[in-house]
């Protein structure tokens, strides 16, 4: 394994008595080098600390939404320092100026601190071995790691991480640290129990909406029912009749909020108050307007993702088809929420976020603060999915308790949250191929038609290339003759990153039309994508190499484990497909029967290759989410515009899966010990067009629109 | 208002509300047990559920005065230091992810066990598909619940 070398700047030191403190900087993003050198200065972005009194402390600045980098992420430093597992305590890191990027998302957490999380964790080992071997006065090559402590064989002698780090804090720090071989792995692959179970078995884990201050208040907001309208004016005369009512005022220039002593308080008063909307340019925007929007800017300009070969050059039968998507609200169970503390120069803030630096930034930013003055605490999040990568709970937490002067919590109904969050952009995709006298493509070409959320945010988009397209929607396949193109269209519905984001999109339209191909070729789905991929050509996509060869190690697996062409039970049918997002290889065989012409979905096999696994039972979970996820958004998840109004409002009208439509999701992992990749998303896109092939060989009709049970 | 009284994980408690506060609120807001969540507000999600006099309820869409006198069991009250068979089977399942759907999932299932011990699979289906759950824990709450029961859940 590669050796540290001098730009890895890890620094170590006595802070305040604490004993070895190592910090080190976490990149967030594949390209980052994690050299640690930002702008000015070295920038840690989390801390091992071990203490006399043995506890090895791992601050993680990456938020909990359930994905487990609470166990994950400590659990590559400890492998590198030989912990003791035990003796391992976790502290989640605030917003802070040290931190790099510390933004949840991206399927990036492991990604981005697999090398950082070792370095840390071999470097600390290393000045621990040093510290017994000048203690006892022998050769440090005598000496070893072992389970949280250092071993000297010979004189038999042993000392405990505690009891070694003041010296070893003294020592100056090692730039040749080796990193352990795979082989020698005795926690990264393995099924650690979960740090943060028992407290969600109990009760006792505490949310965002749970936090609570001395003296806290509680507000709801009524939001403009149309997409960027405003107040006009409110009669807060009833709400304020009602007993425990202390604040009524507008936030922004979108809402009204009603503060009270208690949270039925609040929803009581929010129920009473008046408001007269000035419902602005949006007031009849439907989402089958977006769509035909989409439509007509689809042969526009447009700019190229992935170009190779000729498409002129290529001929052959032509086949064609169109996809649409709609839009779609994440909807995690724990409602938006935020808990502000406004004190005059400064404010506190509570925020289950993905984002904590946004939070400080942007309620600075609003306040007239310093980002110094903002202090954000990490919370728990029940959920995320891109929904709390926003910053707009945050926000409005922070308005109501500047202008109420006290702590408060400002709670979202599921309805609030249905109806005023950003949303994944609806879509719509044009794909045409050329096929051989064999039937396989001599061309393929996919026009992507979509807003790009990053300008929606005001982000910059450079070349006019959204950046999670890079990510997120290549071509997998190594076709002679191809073009992926992306037509940006301007939105004025909110936009947000949802799980996946447009890998769902992209790997829908693009895996349900290859096995449009198939057919067109009268051959069969597997041996169709195995015979494309069969040309050892990687991709160059961007910044990421993508290899056929990994791809079709993951389709043969799933095809294997699903008994691919293999009998079935009467009335069940068969479908494939694959992708590839986040630097991770999926490919998913489902199994479905037809019932009043739907869908049932009984089985899915998935298959992943996402590099060396760092915990199979969390994968296993990630997987499994991810199906249950994207079965929602293939059946039924969307969301509709009327009179610029969001239609669905609770979980009748936006249905998520239940037990009863839960399949069984079988997942499996292609052993590597390559540098993980990302596994919060990819489980994701494969579904959605494997269920509508599968429908395709049960009705021999196409489906070329989500979601299922809608068209 | 009005003093209300009801007894809770078996402790008498007296609370000053309005008679149509749901006991959802009631139990995080006032009695300051945030074990129980919000999810839905409209008995859709079972975030909420807890016990009154032993049945499943939703504690969301039930006014206060309706468990006015009556044994309120929350999460933080179904086993003595969280070791309900049930929850030592969320334990061994690793069950959950985010968490937070998770105590009313138990909620449910206890309810489910006390009246059921050995459920098979299709009726623990039937009775948990009232609940939702985002992250997709799912499979995982099935086998949960079916170890439960082989080791007794019913308790």
């Amino acid at each position: 394994m590669s050796p540290l070398s001098r730009r890895d700047f890890l620094t170590a030191g006595v802070a305040a008595g604490a004993g070895l403190v190592v910090g080190f900087y976490l990149p967030h993003g594949t390209g980052a080098t994690g050299d640690g050198l930002t702008n000015n200065a070295f920038s840690p972005n989390a801390y091992l600390k071990i203490t006399p009194d043995d506890k090895v402390t791992v601050v993680v600045a990456r938020s909990e939404m359930g994905q487990g980098v609470r166990t994950a992420l400590p659990m590559i430093l400890a492998e590198e320092l030989d912990a003791d597992w035990k003796k391992i305590y976790i502290e989640q890191a605030g917003a802070s100026t040290l931190y790099g990027d510390q933004s949840t998302g991206g399927s990036a957490s492991i990604r981005t601190t697999w090398d950082p999380m070792r370095k840390a964790g071999a470097t600390a080992r290393a000045m621990l071995i040093s510290a017994a071997a000048l203690n006892w006065g022998v050769g440090r090559d005598s000496c070893k790691a072992e389970n949280g402590t250092v071993v000297h064989d010979e004189s038999k002698r042993r000392a405990t991480y505690g009891e070694l780090a003041l010296k070893a804090a003294t020592l100056p720090i090692p730039t040749d640290v080796p990193l352990k071989k795979p082989a020698d792995y005795k926690l990264v692959g393995t099924r650690i129990p979960r740090i943060d179970t028992p407290s969600k078995t109990n009760g006792s884990a505490e949310f965002g909406i749970d936090f609570r201050l001395p003296g806290m208040k509680f507000a709801f907001l009524e939001r403009c029912p149309v997409l960027g309208g405003k107040v006009a004016s409110f009669d807060d005369s009833a709400s304020k009749k009602l007993g425990g009512v202390s604040y009524v005022g507008k936030v922004g220039d979108y809402a009204v909020a009603v503060v009270a002593d208690s949270v039925w308080g609040a929803m009581e008063g929010r129920r009473a108050l008046k408001v007269t909307w000035d419902e602005g340019a949006n007031k009849d925007l439907t989402s089958a307007a977006v769509m035909d929007g989409l439509k007509k800017a689809a042969d526009g300009k447009s700019v190229t993702l992935y170009s190779v070969g000729s498409l002129a050059s290529a001929s052959g039968r032509r086949i064609s088809a169109e996809y649409e998507l709609p839009f779609m609200a994440h909807a995690p169970m724990e409602p938006g929420n935020c808990s502000a503390h406004f004190q005059g120069s400064k404010i506190e803030m509570w925020a289950p976020t993905q984002v904590p630096q946004d939070c400080r930034d942007t309620v600075a930013q609003t306040l007239g603060l310093n980002s110094d003055q903002v202090k954000v605490n990490v919370t728990l999040m029940g959920g995320g999915f891109g929904r709390r990568l926003e910053h707009d709970y945050a926000v409005e937490a922070a308005l109501v308790s500047k202008a109420i002067n006290g702590p408060v919590k400002v709670l979202w109904t599921r309805e609030d949250d249905m109806k005023n969050s950003p949303y994944r952009p609806s879509s719509f995709h044009k794909l045409s191929a050329t096929l051989d006298a064999a039937g396989f493509p001599t061309s393929f070409t996919h026009r992507i038609v979509a807003p790009s959320i990053s300008a929606w945010k005001g982000y910059p988009v450079d070349g006019g290339v959204d950046p999670d397209l890079k990510d997120e929607a290549p071509l997998v396949y190594p076709f002679a003759n191809a073009s992926l193109e992306f037509v940006q269209t301007q939105s004025v519905v909110p936009l947000a990153w949802m799980r996946a984001v447009y890998a769902l999109q992209v790997g829908f339209a693009s895996e349900c039309f290859i096995d449009e191909l198939a057919a067109a070729a009268g051959r069969d789905p597997l041996e169709y994508r195995l015979h494309i991929l069969s040309k050892d050509e990687d991709i160059k996509y961007f910044d990421a190499t993508w290899h056929p060869a990994r791809m079709r190690a993951v389709l043969q697996m799933a095809a294997d484990k699903a008994g691919w062409g293999k009998p079935l039970v009467g009335g069940h049918y068969r479908g494939i497909a694959c992708f590839g997002c986040f630097s991770t290889y999926m490919a998913e065989v489902v199994e479905i029967s037809m019932e009043d012409n739907a869908p049932k979905v009984h089985r899915v096999v998935a298959v992943t290759d996402c590099g060396q696994v760092v915990n199979p039972s969390i994968l296993e979970q990630q997987i499994q989410g991810g199906i249950v996820y994207g079965l929602a958004n293939a059946l039924r998840a969307q969301i509709t515009i009327d009179k610029g109004r969001v239609v669905q409002g609770n979980f009748d009208e936006y249905a998520p899966i239940r037990m009863n439509e839960c399949p069984a999701v079988e997942a499996y992992f292609v052993p590597s010990t390559e540098s993980p990749t990302g596994i919060g998303e990819p489980s994701i896109p494969p579904l959605a067009p494997a269920i509508c092939n599968a429908m395709y060989a049960a009705t021999r009709q196409r489906l070329r629109k989500l979601p299922i049970l809608n068209s | 208002m009005a003093d209300i009284s009801l007894r809770v994980n078996g402790s008498e408690k007296k609370v000053d509300v309005s008679p149509d506060t749901p006991l959802l609120w009631v139990l995080r807001d006032t009695l300051q047990l945030t074990g129980t969540k919000y999810g839905c507000g409209a008995g859709l999600c079972g975030a909420c559920t807890v016990h009154i006099e032993g049945a499943s309820a939703r504690s969301c869409t039930t006014p206060v005065s309706q468990a006015a006198g009556k044994n309120v069991t929350t999460i933080e009250g179904l086993g003595a230091d969280g070791q309900h068979p049930l929850q030592q089977a969320w334990i061994a399942e690793e069950v959950p992810q985010c968490g937070y759907c998770q105590s009313g999932q138990i909620m449910a299932a206890a309810a489910l066990l006390a009246k059921n011990p050995k459920p098979t699979e299709e009726q623990i289906t039937g009775l948990m598909s009232a609940n939702i759950c985002r992250c997709g824990t799912y499979e995982r709450i099935r086998k949960a619940i079916l170890r439960a029961a082989n080791t007794g859940g019913a308790r």
